[in-house]
């Protein structure tokens, strides 16, 4: 009894949520997530707070493909970081307010991604991943070598920030952070429309039974350079915010590292639970800020340890975790109404 | 039409590093006939229908379908042309209910999938339909609920809804009675006789009883080769099938 089969990431994902769409406890939790993104400058320094919600629409990216397509990508630095100088460099030369920028960047991170994701989605699980790195350690090299462009070791300095006419400077972070969170709210309500729709049943589709896809007529390579696009465009978007408001670009942004850390992130708030990754960027873009100023050395080593801690725990990360126990809990309580 | 060929092969042959497990199969399936696939295990029957589906290409030799040479077209290009299959392993999106799945099925031909801007809502479109198949297979009351949570069988009846909701002109069925119980076997017989009407069908099975219920044609495989093909009766008495059979290790 043989099989053809396709090889797929083995994620083991949590049960979905158990709360209908019209669940009015899922308007709360919305609520509640608007007001906490209205009052995060208010509680911790802006710069900071516009990380997370970078860091948190990266991880999002990531989650479409690795929790909703099941494709681990190990390169999306290459989108990140790309975007971030190509959003510095449009900021730059072409003195455009910096939303156009970073749209140019998004867009920029979308047509690198065709080409990459075309040729890496006929590989599964950990090829996948390698090919990936290999196209982000490419990128990462062309832009070391393009110094002139990209400034090589030096990144992308003094990059403006001009919103239509005013130029929000340094000690305007505050107001920044508005504009940056509105665009990180278009970007994860992108990834949230894409989540919940026709194109994202097939995707979970893929994700769960590509060879069952494929024989129901779904090319489920094109669905996957689609998604791979996708998760770039909002990667780049991330990315291209992150730029603008540090006013940097640097080699940082491009580095595996950074492919790395997202991934990590994913994971730590839940894998195919979208929100999750805006948790996860909270934890560690906090804990990572406060390890910084406390003078501490050993920055990885503790992130590091933590992320095992909860993966260890929590195997469905944060949000995953959260889910669950809400779902054993009204579980619990229909049958207790029940006997 | 009984008559016309809609399927044939011509010298079909699949090698894995050189093994031959599908070896020059001249095969043609009559236009709505039910036509068995039986053999030992290992004899190609599964690899001759990834050939067919597009899962598997050919090392030589061709396969045409309704007029159309169809050799080494991909899976999504064949489905789309009418030709549904079932898989061998009981092969469904676990986690997603059955509605779901037949809605997934019958959105596949309307391009709906491509939309990533609306919403999944507009799956609904489908669920008349959705209904109406589960309905058929005699599942509508799961229809809310995981496949995960079907016992083997059910499985085995969404399986058979799914590809329906295809609306194929060959139905390709591996092995759809495998592993089952006894009542089971005989409930998978009359649906696949109820929702075979007007169709052409080509069935993989080891139990004679099915083939024997279903049938109008059986093609025997050994080795990846055709050993003997006609009518069950005559098939059955074959001295060179009864040989096979009684030779080769089978369930
Ligand atoms: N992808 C593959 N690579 C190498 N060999 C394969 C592959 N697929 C099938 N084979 C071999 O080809 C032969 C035919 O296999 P196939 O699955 O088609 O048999 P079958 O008639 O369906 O058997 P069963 O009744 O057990 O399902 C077997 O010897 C099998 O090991
Ligand atoms: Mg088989």
């Amino acid at each position: 009894m043989s099989e053809q089969m396709t090889a797929k990431v083995d994620v083991d994902l949590a049960q979905p949520s158990i709360l209908s769409r019209r669940n009015p406890l899922r308007y709360l939790m919305l609520l509640g997530g608007l007001a906490v993104l209205v009052l995060l400058p208010y509680w911790i320094y802006p710069p900071v707070a516009m990380d997370i919600l970078c860091w948190g629409l990266f991880a999002i990216s990531v989650d479409l493909l690795l929790g909703f397509t099941g494709l681990l990508s190990f390169g999306h630095a290459a989108f990140w970081g790309g975007s971030a100088y190509c959003t510095g460099l449009i900021a730059t030369h072409w003195g455009v307010p910096f939303p156009v920028a970073v749209v140019g960047g998004a867009v920029f991170a979308m047509l690198i991604a065709w080409p990459i994701g075309y040729l890496s989605v006929r590989r599964t699980g950990i090829y996948f991943a390698m090919v990936t790195l290999a196209f982000a350690q490419m990128l990462y090299f062309i832009a070391n070598q393009a110094r002139d462009l990209t400034g090589g070791e030096n990144g992308l300095q003094g990059i403006p920030r001009s919103f239509f006419g005013i130029e929000l400077v340094e000690e305007d972070s505050f107001y920044f952070y508005y504009v940056g969170a509105a665009m990180i709210l278009v970007g994860i309500f992108i990834a949230w429309r894409v989540v919940n729709s026709p194109f994202g049943r097939v995707l979970t589709a893929v994700r769960d039974n590509p060879a069952r896809a494929r024989a129901l007529g779904y090319d489920v390579e094109r669905f996957k350079i689609k998604a791979f696009v996708i998760s770039a465009g909002l990667a780049g978007l991330a990315g291209g915010v992150f730029a603008i408001s540090h006013q940097f670009a640097s080699l940082q942004e491009l580095m595996w590292t950074t492919s790395g850390k997202v991934v990590l992130v994913t994971v730590l708030g839940g894998i195919g639970t979208l929100w999750g990754g805006l948790v996860g960027a909270g934890v560690v873009v906090t804990l990572e800020d406060f390890l910084a100023s406390s003078g501490f050395e050993g920055i990885g080593l503790i992130t590091g340890s933590i992320f095992v801690l909860i993966v260890l725990l929590f195997r469905h990360g944060i949000w995953g975790t959260g889910r669950n126990v809400l779902r054993r809990y009204v579980l619990d309580r229909r049958k207790r109404a029940r006997d | 039409m009984t008559g016309t060929p809609l399927l044939e092969t011509r010298a079909l042959t699949k090698e894995f590093r050189g093994f031959r497990a599908v070896s020059d199969v001249d095969l043609t399936v009559a236009q709505g006939t039910v036509h068995a696939l039986v053999g030992p295990n290992g004899a190609g029957k599964t690899t001759l229908f990834n050939l067919l589906t597009g899962f598997l290409t050919p090392t030589s030799g061709t396969v045409t379908f309704d007029g159309q040479d169809i050799t080494g077209r991909a899976p999504e290009q064949i489905a789309p042309l009418g030709i549904a299959r079932s898989f061998q392993i009981t092969s469904l999106f676990e986690a997603m209910t059955l509605r779901e799945h037949l809605e997934l099925a019958l959105a596949s031909p309307t391009g709906m999938g491509k939309q990533w801007w609306r919403s999944v809502t507009r799956m609904a479109t489908f669920k008349d339909r959705a209904m109406d198949l589960l309905e058929q297979v005699g599942l509508a009351d799961r229809a809310g609920a995981p496949a995960s949570s079907l016992a083997y069988g059910q499985k085995r009846a969404l399986e058979l809804a799914i590809a329906m909701a295809l609306d194929p002109k060959l139905l390709l069925l591996d092995e759809p009675t495998a592993g089952m119980g006894i009542e089971d076997v005989d409930r998978t017989i009359a649906l696949v006789k109820q929702l075979s009407a007007g169709r052409t069908v080509v069935f993989v099975d080891h139990n004679m009883h099915v083939v024997g219920s279903l049938a109008d044609q059986v093609t025997v495989l050994q080795s990846g080769q055709i050993l003997a093909e006609g009518p069950y009766e005559q098939v059955r008495a074959d001295e060179r099938v009864i040989t096979a059979y009684l030779g080769a290790t089978h369930e």
